[in-house]
């Protein structure tokens, strides 16, 4: 049995047993300010995660000790760094459980991940009158891609609804499968609400009907364990600004059956073996489909962004969260006049909620000036919020390195807003 | 204070409002106390009456919901707004507060160049000062209409 004790006890990163935020917090020199006179509270994680001192020292050493391109030169200091570029595909690869590391390639971010899938393996396959299925609850960065492939090709979206708590409706879901259906999109873990949707269960449906998955992962790998090869999905994206890693980096994962019959996205140099004006041949996945030079820096700094995840430990780190959670919620959801929007029964740490007869954006602002940082608004997720009927919610996303005495800050924040704006 | 189109009362030139808002807002430092300032100052803004919100007075370019309406009198304008975000109507009142009242011609004519010393713009996210700007400019644009003699 744990005692309380077990909980205030520390030790060095490696060997962490017990979960340790205030620990952890320090690794993170930016949550050590304060802003407009007030301590630092960080609750806007879901938009970017902040990054330890070991990922900025990461990019920093890249550039000072062995900028170089990769996979070009011979020289020293170009093998270093494409040793370096590739040990953080491989890095990668083990951290959702990829078969190869052929299987990852690198990208700006999910966005990119998802225009370059809907680019490439979807103009192969998507024809006219053909369906792909995407949720509510997407990012736009889910849809758009898709929408855009629909109007060249004339198919057509279809959207999987969700119910009041935010979780999707599988039965409705299982209905919009027919003979047209070429393709599912759809997110792990909603980005306004939190919920984590039962992913294996919604690709094994499409698999029964020979239809390949992307999965959309940006707000999973944060702060869950993904495997590709348990979920079985064919397409897998995230960005790295969300988990510790560098903005400009993303990783698109895909089964190589699929990568091997996949036309290149964009052209350019280092995606190619030989060209001639008449003809080129592509390299294969995943080179083919990185051309040009890559954003060296920070792909080798998301390798250790995942080596720093490793390190704290991503179960210790979520049960941790679910704790934070656990006690948000009931700090919350006994304020006069607040509602919760999202009560999806398995979520990521997101309170998202409404005050009534305050607008969001002025909660927003008037928590700022008391150093609170939070979203306000749709989050890139108006389908989501004209499904709730509401412009947009306030939305604290914590990180494993906020602590329950920041969220006693945030419901303090809050009754002050209440105060100070209710009409 | 806010001038009201029934009063007999001539508010001060601008120039002095803009020197009077921009020595009201230096007595605070805090951010957080500029900003419930600002807060205090949109729920004394004189009422505007529930005709008057409709798509046809609301202000475009501003995320929030923001109606303002204009009454020309003795050719000066009045100028009454409401908002669902109490720090629009807010950031409306520190506008209203200067050019409510006033000749039209001067209301067209001047620079607000106050607003850059009272130290919120630095604070506006890009779509509130996006919507400050649309604010600015329609005040102006009733003044004009008004100093022309098209509305009443
Ligand atoms: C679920 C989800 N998908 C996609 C994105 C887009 O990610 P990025 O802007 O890093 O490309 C986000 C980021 O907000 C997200 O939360």
């Amino acid at each position: 049995m744990k005692t309380a004790d077990d909980h205030t006890k520390t030790s060095s990163p490696s060997t962490m047993l017990t979960f340790d935020p205030k620990k952890v917090r320090e690794d993170f020199p930016i949550l050590q300010q304060k802003i407009f006179n007030h301590p630092l509270v960080y609750l806007d994680n879901a938009a970017t995660s902040q990054k330890p001192q070991c990922v900025i020292d990461s990019i920093s050493k890249y550039y000072t000790e062995y900028n170089s391109n990769v996979h070009r030169g011979i020289h020293f200091m170009s093998q270093k760094a494409t040793d370096a570029f590739e040990e953080a595909r491989v890095e990668v690869q083990h951290f959702i459980n990829a078969k190869s590391d052929s299987e990852i390639v690198f990208v700006r971010g999910t966005t990119e991940a998802i225009n370059l899938v809907a680019g490439t393996y979807g103009r192969q396959h998507i024809n006219e009158g053909d369906e792909i299925i995407v949720s509510e609850m997407e990012h736009h960065s889910n849809i758009i891609p898709w929408q855009l492939l629909c109007l060249e090709k004339k198919a057509k979206i279809r959207v999987a609804p969700m119910n009041d708590d935010g979780e999707l409706i599988y039965e409705e879901y299982e209905k919009l499968f027919n003979a047209k259906t070429k393709f599912v999109a759809i997110t792990y873990v909603s980005n306004s609400l939190g919920t984590i949707n039962p992913i294996n269960k919604f690709i094994a449906k499409a698999h029964q009907n020979h239809v390949p998955v992307l999965v959309d992962a940006a707000q999973a790998v944060p702060h869950l364990k993904v495997d590709v090869q348990k979920i079985d999905c064919d397409f897998l994206v995230f960005s790295g600004h969300k988990m510790c890693g560098p903005t400009g980096s993303g990783v698109l994962f895909g089964k190589l059956e699929h990568f091997e019959l996949m036309p290149p996205y964009h052209g350019g140099g280092e995606m190619m073996l030989s060209v001639t004006f008449e003809k080129t041949i592509y390299k294969e996945p995943p080179f083919r489909f990185e051309a040009g030079t890559p954003n060296i820096a920070d792909v080798i700094a998301l390798g250790e962004a995942i080596r720093y995840m490793n390190r704290i430990g991503m179960g210790a780190a979520f049960r941790y969260e679910e704790e934070l959670t656990a006690y948000g919620t009931q700090l919350l959801k006994d304020i006069p006049g607040l509602k919760i929007i999202g009560t999806a029964s398995t979520k990521t740490p997101v309170l998202s909620f409404v005050l009534e007869g305050i607008n969001a954006m002025d909660a927003g602002m008037y928590l700022d000036t008391l150093g609170i940082a939070v979203r306000t608004g749709h989050h890139c997720n108006e389908p989501v919020m004209k499904h709730f009927g509401i412009p947009g919610t306030i939305r604290a996303s914590m990180m494993f390195y906020n602590t329950k005495e920041e969220l006693n800050f945030l419901r303090e924040g809050i009754m002050k807003t209440i105060k100070l704006l209710r009409r | 204070m806010y001038m009201d189109c029934n009063t007999e009362e001539i508010p001060k030139p601008i120039s002095e409002l803009e020197k009077t808002v921009i020595e009201d807002f230096a007595l605070f430092d805090d951010w957080a106390d500029k900003y419930q300032y600002v807060i205090e100052l949109g729920q004394k803004l004189l009422p505007l009456d529930n005709k008057y919100k409709t798509e046809e007075y609301k202000i475009k370019g501003c995320q929030s919901t923001l109606w303002i309406h204009a009454v020309r009198k003795n050719n000066r304008i009045y100028f009454y707004a409401d908002s669902d975000s109490t720090f629009v109507k807010g950031l409306a009142a520190v506008l209203i507060n200067v050019l409510s009242g006033q000749p039209a011609k001067e209301i067209v004519d001047s620079h607000l160049e106050f607003i850059d010393k009272i130290g919120l713009t630095s604070h506006l996210a890009a779509s509130r000062s996006n919507g400050l700007s649309s604010m600015i400019r329609q005040l102006k644009l009733y003044a004009l209409a008004g100093s022309e003699g098209l509305t009443t």
